[in-house]
Parts: C-alpha cells; structure tokens; sequence
C-alpha cells in the first residue's frame, strides 16, 4: 500500500532528519515507528503527506508517487491519508461534529463546507464514527470541553471519516494517561483491522508499541535499525536504537501484561460495524 | 550547621552585561531628565491668568443648552453615526486581504512585504492628517471624514489580524491542511476560528475608536458632529458646545460599555 524508496530529508538547518530510509507497507499493516526524540520520526510520516517536503526519494500510495505532486493532486491524495496528531490538533473553537466535518474537507466544495452544508451520507457516516468512540451525545460540544482521551477520540474520526488507505499517526498517546494510552491504541488498531487500514504510527513508549503492533521499525538518527516482529526486540536491539540503558524491564514486562488489561473500557462502546 | 566554609555566592544577572553601558544609561537619563525639567519655561502669570479664563470658559458651558441648536446637534450626530458605521465596516473588509497578506506564516515573501508596507503607511498617518489631505481632495462634508476613517482602520485592524494569524496555533493548521482542504476551506476551518473571537472584538473597539475621531476629523472639515461642535465654539455659543460634548460622552460610554460585554461574550 505504501511503499518508501530512498526517502531522505535534510532541513534548511542542516539537520540531516532522514537517511536514504527504504519501507514498505502492505495493506491492513499496523506498523509502529519508534526511536529515540529528534530520530526523524514525525519527519518520515509528514514526508508521507508532505506537510514536510522530502528532499529527495520517492513514495509510493499504491501506484501514486507523492513526491512529485503537484498542488491539487497533493490535495487529491491527501484525502487517501488520514492523519492523528500528538496533541488532537482539534481545531479548539469548533464543534465536535464540524472537526469530524472537516475530515470531509477534501471531498466538498468550499461554499458547502463554508455553509457547514455536507452531504447527508457523510453526516451519517459522521454520526457512525462517533457512536463507535462512544461520544455521539456529545456531537454539539466544543472541541476545547472535551477531555484528552475525547479529543483523540474524534481525532481519529476525523481522520477516518476520509475514509482513507492509510493512517499516519504521531504519538498518538503522548499527552494521555496510560489507561486512556492503551485504549486509544487498542482502538486506532481495531478501527485498522476492521477497514484494513495501513498504519504508521509513531511511538517512543516501546512497551505499546510492542503491545498493538504485529511490526516495529526502529529509527534512530534518520537511518533505519531494526525492523521486525515485536519479540525480537531483545537489549541488544533497543541499545542500538536507544543507547545504553538496562532493558530487562521493559522487555520482561510485556507478555505479562498483554493479556489482563482493560478491555472492560472498551467494552462500553457500542460496537458499530463500518460501512464497507 | 552543616555549611560549607565557602558557600557559593548567588545574585541574580543583570539584564545589561555590561557595567559601563548599564550605568551609563542611568546617569545619561538622569542628566537629560534633569536639563529638560531645568529649561522648561513657565511664566506663572499667564497661568494664573489662564485659570482665570478657564474658570469663566467652563462657567459658560453651564447650564448645557440642548433646545437651541437641537436640530444640527442631530445632524451632526446622525452624521457621525454614519460616517463611523460605514468607515468601519468598509475598513475592516479591506482590512481582511491586507491583513491575511501581512501575516508571514501564510503569504509569500513578496506579498507579505507589499502588505506589510500598505499597513505601515496607513499607520503612519493619524486619522487627523488624513482628513486633512482628504478635505484638501474631495472638498469639505463626511465623505472626506469617511475615507480617512477607513484608512486608519485599514491599518488598525490589518495589522492586528495579521499579527492573530502569526500567533495561532500551527498544529491545528496543520492538521487541516492534512486532510486535503483547499486554501480557503483551510482559512475558513483552521484559521477563522481561531482568531474571530478577538477580531469581534477589535472589530467593536475599533467601532468606538472611529466614533471618537468622527469628532475630531469634523474639526478640519470632515463633518459630523465635530463639525458642529466647531460651529458651536466660534459662535461662542458655550452651552450648545457643553450639549455636544454631553452628547458625544453619553454615546462613547454606550459604546464602551457594550463592546465590552459583546467581548466577553464571544470569548
């Protein structure tokens, strides 16, 4: 579904943020990203979508190389890319429904969209995605009354009410709690299984990662160190991506833990099953 | 006591680094200070004198005759009215390109700078000498009152959109422009509402600002109620004045006082 070639990415600063990195991603992957602060990770998801030039490599969504776009067709396949941000990046004064609304943004005219005018089957759609987070009593609400774990929760609406290919997701648990970390994750990876999403999702917390994600690719200082299933991240892999440190606990901790959490949470939210 | 025989020393550093520039500052100040207050003349004769005058100017002004000249107090006064609520609704639709224009995270460089340099020469201008130049042009009467009003607000409220814009948040932008929005379905999602609730705001101070000056640019010939007010004093007809400016502070107070409630409002 997507596929990366010799992607690299130097800043007018000079930070070298992304070395000749190659991936590939097929259809229903939820791959995770993870590595050190300043590894280049947010850099190599915003390349994907070019809200951060690439300096030079191509990108591959299916057969479209997004590299090369030009301005209306970036717009055209950024609709095919939903993204979930670290801090919601809810537009903070608009309602709940219009920031689920404006995942739609790509797909109505501006006199439509400026009228909140949308189309009724995405309203509904709207209304669907936000019944299966759970929050569509609060679809009249400003984004700014919602609590973190909320507002992630119509993040990720937002993003897949663009009914897109792929999800780029960057730390998407950062801001959280880790009750509230562990069922966004479990929800970004359920909502991929059910729609067959690609996913890249961003993550330093390795003990997520290694929780949700069937592969995990290291990064570190924009180079690619690992990639593979989440047992094989073993002291010796995360010392290369990380640097020195005692990592028996990190490592023990996951099979222990991976099968008691909460899935009561979860189990509240009604369960609605996506149009197909 | 556990204390060290060398405790280290702490103060807090200074803002200017350098000694002989800090102190300099201080002591070149103070002698300037000094000097001016030294070589103000003032002749206590012509002050006492003053007050005097003062006393029976503002004895004039009482009782306020509202009766007299009532019928160009309203015109004056509908006419400022006009000339404010047109000044600031036209002023503040120009202002909006020029302002997007001027804000550097949105418009290319060459665009910014052309925006930013209609900002800085309207700004450069008080309302007062617009009016001037305006009455000079287009002859005396609220129209002259009108353009430099709308002038002054070009640049008040361009300048402060612009600097809304580059103070927003860029994530919420960002995130916008993510999912493919177009450039004004982006400045409609992302940008808008993040500064509309302080650019009603400006949007009803300014209003307040404009009525305000309507007084003052009647004075040099741009109509309004400062046009009567003017009529009044050469006339010597102190208790009309008195009116007039009883009017004008009622109606500024008015103002005031529900611009900052509407602020509170749409906060």
């Amino acid at each position: 579904m997507l596929r990366i070639e010799h992607l690299d990415k130097q800043y007018k600063t000079g930070d070298h943020a992304l070395k000749d990195v190659n991936l590939e991603i097929p259809k229903g992957q939820v791959m995770a990203l993870i590595g050190p602060s300043g590894a280049g990770k947010s850099t190599l998801i915003r390349c994907v979508n070019r809200l951060v030039e690439p300096s030079s490599g191509r990108i591959f969504l299916g057969d479209l190389e997004l590299a090369h776009l030009g301005s209306s067709e970036l717009r055209r396949a950024r609709t095919r890319m939903g993204m979930i941000f670290q801090e919601y990046a809810l537009v903070e004064r608009l309602s709940v429904m219009e920031n689920v609304l404006s995942g739609r943004l790509g797909y109505v005219g501006f006199w439509r969209s400026f009228f909140r005018k949308f189309p009724q089957s995405d309203i509904d759609e709207a209304f669907n995605l936000l019944q299966r987070v759970g929050l569509d009593h609060m679809a009249d609400k400003r984004a700014d009354e919602l609590s973190g774990g909320q507002r992630q929760r119509v993040g990720i609406c937002r993003a897949l009410i663009q009914n897109p290919d792929l999800l780029l997701v960057d730390e998407p648990t950062a801001s959280l709690d880790p009750k509230t970390s562990r069922q966004i994750m479990r929800l970004i990876c359920e909502l991929c299984e059910e729609r067959q999403l690609a996913a890249i999702i961003n993550i330093h917390d390795v003990l997520l990662a290694q929780m949700f994600a069937r592969r995990i690719v290291g990064l570190q200082l924009g180079s690619i160190v690992y990639d593979g299933p989440p047992e094989n991240l073993n002291a010796e892999v995360l010392t290369q991506i990380y640097g020195e440190e005692d990592w028996e606990a990190t490592i023990e901790k996951v099979e222990e833990e991976d099968e008691e959490l909460d899935t009561a949470a979860l189990l509240n939210i009604a369960k609605v099953h996506p149009p197909s | 006591m556990t204390q060290n025989a060398t405790s280290r020393r702490w103060k807090r550093p200074p803002f200017i680094q350098n000694p002989t520039l800090r102190w300099g500052l201080w002591v070149g100040a103070a002698i300037y200070l000094a000097l001016a207050f030294g070589t103000m003349e003032v002749n206590w004769d012509r002050v006492a004198e003053g007050a005097t005058r003062g006393q029976r100017f503002v004895a004039a002004f009482f009782p306020p005759d509202f009766v007299s000249r009532w019928d160009s107090i309203q015109d004056g006064i509908l006419e400022s009215l006009w000339m404010t609520i047109t000044s600031t609704v036209i002023g503040i639709i120009l202002s909006v390109p020029v302002g997007l224009g001027a804000a550097r995270n949105l418009a290319y460089r060459p665009v910014y700078l052309f925006c930013r340099g209609i900002l800085a020469v309207s700004r450069t201008f008080p309302e007062i000498i617009l009016a001037i130049f305006f009455v000079k042009l287009f002859g005396f009467g609220p129209f002259a009152g009108f353009l430099a009003l709308s002038v002054g607000t070009i640049g008040f409220y361009g300048k402060l959109l612009a600097e809304d814009i580059e103070d927003m948040d860029p994530v919420q932008a960002e995130a916008i422009k993510s999912v493919g929005a177009g450039w004004l379905q982006w400045l409609n999602y992302s940008v808008q509402p993040q500064v509309m609730p302080r650019m009603i705001g400006l949007g009803i101070y300014r209003l307040d600002i404009n009525f305000r000056e309507s007084a003052v640019v009647g004075i040099v010939g741009g109509g309004g109620i400062g046009a009567t007010l003017l009529t009044s004093f050469d006339r010597y007809e102190f208790d009309s004045a008195a009116a007039i400016l009883l009017v004008i502070i009622g109606i500024v107070m008015v103002l005031e006082y529900s611009s900052g409630y509407i602020r509170r409002w749409v906060q």
